[in-house]
């Protein structure tokens, strides 16, 4: 029976290797420098996924930018302010519920939200979309990360005379920083791969585009449509995007990991 | 001497300031950090009432019947969820079936055999896993699992059971490569990180004086995980599996590459399908009319129903080991 344990856990091993064997083998394959300074092409053409790349590092990185403040503070809230509120039992709850919610669902919320009275698609609703999957990750780990942190800290803060949101800002949040900060990661982690909340917010654009209040394109929606196309150019285009999303949220979460892992080993 | 006199209702004046500025800074940060704890109840609600006022029109246009209809007919303006509801169904189920031995198999070998050197470089391979983006899983079954299925591993099957009655039905017609069980497979391998992760953390929670007194009666490995370990966890990992089903049934892109996008009802495993997240996401953007529209929202609202119910199980579950813990 223990045999068979083994046995699972080579299979699972066994599996992953198997994605990224086949991504890199069929992804590398198509990486130059065309990739990242040309454009989509049209179908049978060569080119490359400069605009795509450029939509989704925009849309993300709006997303932080609007997401963070927001889940920092609503885990602020609940570990500092309101450790034993029944406010904080039920954002808790919640909260856990958003973080696993179907992603799609959010695009249909943004796309009521925001698409339908403003008539037509837009890079902002990606971004607003990309923002609310952001929020969960990191109320989630910044309440986690603020719990780990000692009282015994706050109350010495507390007694040199230092108002509760200076405890905070000055002690509660430096100990917690390398925590905030992976929870942060993670989350870009999370969004810089996902498709279906942009199918219908930012949609796709086959051109540059810059302006935020028109569709955009993005890398994983890009690859969505390349990957279905009958276009062996679009195809192979396709596994490269896929490789380079693959290796970023890899890479952004070792590092993430990297970051609370030297602070378990001190 | 009459100096510091002078001075002392000037600082007691400028405490007094600081005193109040600090309070009132308190109180601004107090209200900004509670506002956005109560704006993460705010979105949840936002998406249940947009939701249900989005496909409110297809909602009284069909009534009950949307439910129970399997026809998905844009044409005619006929629309009913049954066959997505279905495919999500059956989908999920099959991937919870393959995924849940797995990855308590790989939970068991983490906690129980593994050296421990290889222990966290394994444990955070199979973490990755839960990391890499759905689309990808979509394009590799796209490619490489599809074609693999139905060049070698489909025929075989049909061949094999093709005069069992019963399976002759859940394995039968032309190998397509796509379809039910290639999305099933994919679902697999997609929850199985969070199985494994979860399923560990609780065998972590069991007191090692219980699994101790096991062993000193002269349990072996196999008896203590299967009389003891698995015995304490029990909610944690119905927790951990409904978790895992709450995502397997709203996962999105990793299907649409792989189910075929096909409105009806088969018996056979082998046959393209449709789930209710691939159909959205397949349709949206060409739906025309306000009634396929709506029809659409009403599918994301059942979906949004059906997960809310089992990550709430879920998280409730979750919760009930961590109070016992003390955690």
């Amino acid at each position: 029976m223990m045999t068979l344990c083994v046995v699972a856990a080579g299979i699972g091993l066994a599996w992953l290797a198997l994605i990224l064997g086949a991504l890199v083998y069929k992804g590398l394959s198509g990486v130059s420098l065309a990739v990242f300074t040309e454009m989509t092409p049209p179908p049978g053409d060569a080119g490359g996924l400069l605009n795509a790349i450029y939509g989704s590092v925009v849309m993300t990185i709006i997303a932080v930018i609007v997401g963070t403040p927001i889940g920092v503070l609503a885990g602020t809230y609940m570990a500092e302010y309101g450790r034993f509120s029944k406010l904080t039992t039920i954002v808790r709850f919640i909260n856990d519920i958003l973080l696993s919610a179907p992603s799609i669902i959010i695009g249909l919320f943004v796309y009521e939200l925001m698409v339908r009275p403003m008539g037509h698609f837009s890079a902002i609703a990606g971004a607003v979309a990309l923002a609310i999957l952001v929020i969960p990750v990191v109320v989630r780990t910044t309440e986690d990360m603020l719990n780990l942190v000692p009282n015994a800290l706050r109350e010495a803060g507390t007694a040199i005379g230092a108002p509760r949101w200076v405890v905070i800002k000055s002690v509660a949040y430096r100990a917690a920083l390398s925590g905030i900060v992976t929870g942060i990661l993670l989350a870009i982690a999370r969004i810089s791969g996902e498709t279906a909340p942009l199918l219908f917010t930012a949609l796709n654009n086959q051109f540059w585009s810059s302006n935020l209040n028109a569709p955009m394109a993005s890398l994983p929606v890009t690859i969505f449509q390349f990957a279905l196309s009958p276009y062996e150019e679009w195809q192979q285009l396709a596994w490269t995007g896929a490789l380079i999303i693959t290796l970023t949220v890899l890479g952004l979460s070792i590092f993430a990991r990297s970051l609370t892992g030297r602070r378990e080993d001190r | 001497m009459s100096a510091v006199q002078e001075a002392l209702p000037a600082i007691k004046g400028s405490r007094d300031a600081t005193v109040r500025r600090f309070a009132l800074t308190d109180t601004i940060f107090h209200a900004a950090t509670r506002a956005a704890a109560i704006l993460v109840l705010v979105l949840l609600g936002g998406v249940a009432i947009s939701l249900f006022a989005g496909s409110w029109q297809a909602l009284s246009t069909f009534g009950f019947s949307f439910l129970t209809t399997e026809s998905w007919n844009p044409v005619t303006e006929k629309f009913g969820a049954l066959a997505p509801i279905y495919g999500t169904i059956i989908t999920s189920a099959v991937a919870i079936l393959i995924a849940v031995p797995l990855g308590i198999g790989i939970a068991i070998f983490l906690t129980e055999l593994c050296p421990r050197p290889l222990r966290r470089p394994i444990g955070m391979a199979v973490e990755l896993l839960a990391g890499i983006p759905s689309i990808i899983y979509g394009i590799w079954g796209l490619f490489v699992l599809a074609p693999f299925l139905q060049t070698t591993v489909q025929p075989y099957i049909i061949w094999l059971f093709h005069g069992v009655p019963g399976l002759n039905n859940l394995f039968a017609g032309p190998p397509y490569g796509i379809g039910l069980l290639t999305s099933a497979m994919i679902l697999a391998i997609m929850i199985l990180p969070f199985i494994t992760s979860i399923t560990k953390d609780v065998f972590d929670t069991v007191p090692s004086v219980l699994k101790e007194s096991a062993y000193g009666i002269g349990c072996t490995t196999w008896e203590v995980t299967r009389r003891v370990v698995i015995p304490y966890t029990r909610i944690g990992i119905m927790g951990g599996v409904m978790l895992a089903l709450g995502r397997a049934l709203g996962e999105t892109m990793a299907v649409t590459f792989v189910i075929g996008n096909a409105h009806r009802i088969s018996t056979s495993l082998f046959a393209p399908a449709t789930t209710i997240s691939a159909t959205i996401a397949n349709e949206f953007t060409e739906a025309v009319g306000d009634l396929y529209t709506s029809s659409l929202v009403a599918l994301g609202l059942i979906l949004f129903v059906i997960t809310f119910l089992i990550l709430a199980i879920a998280r409730y579950m979750l919760m009930r080991i961590d109070a016992r813990t003390g955690a």
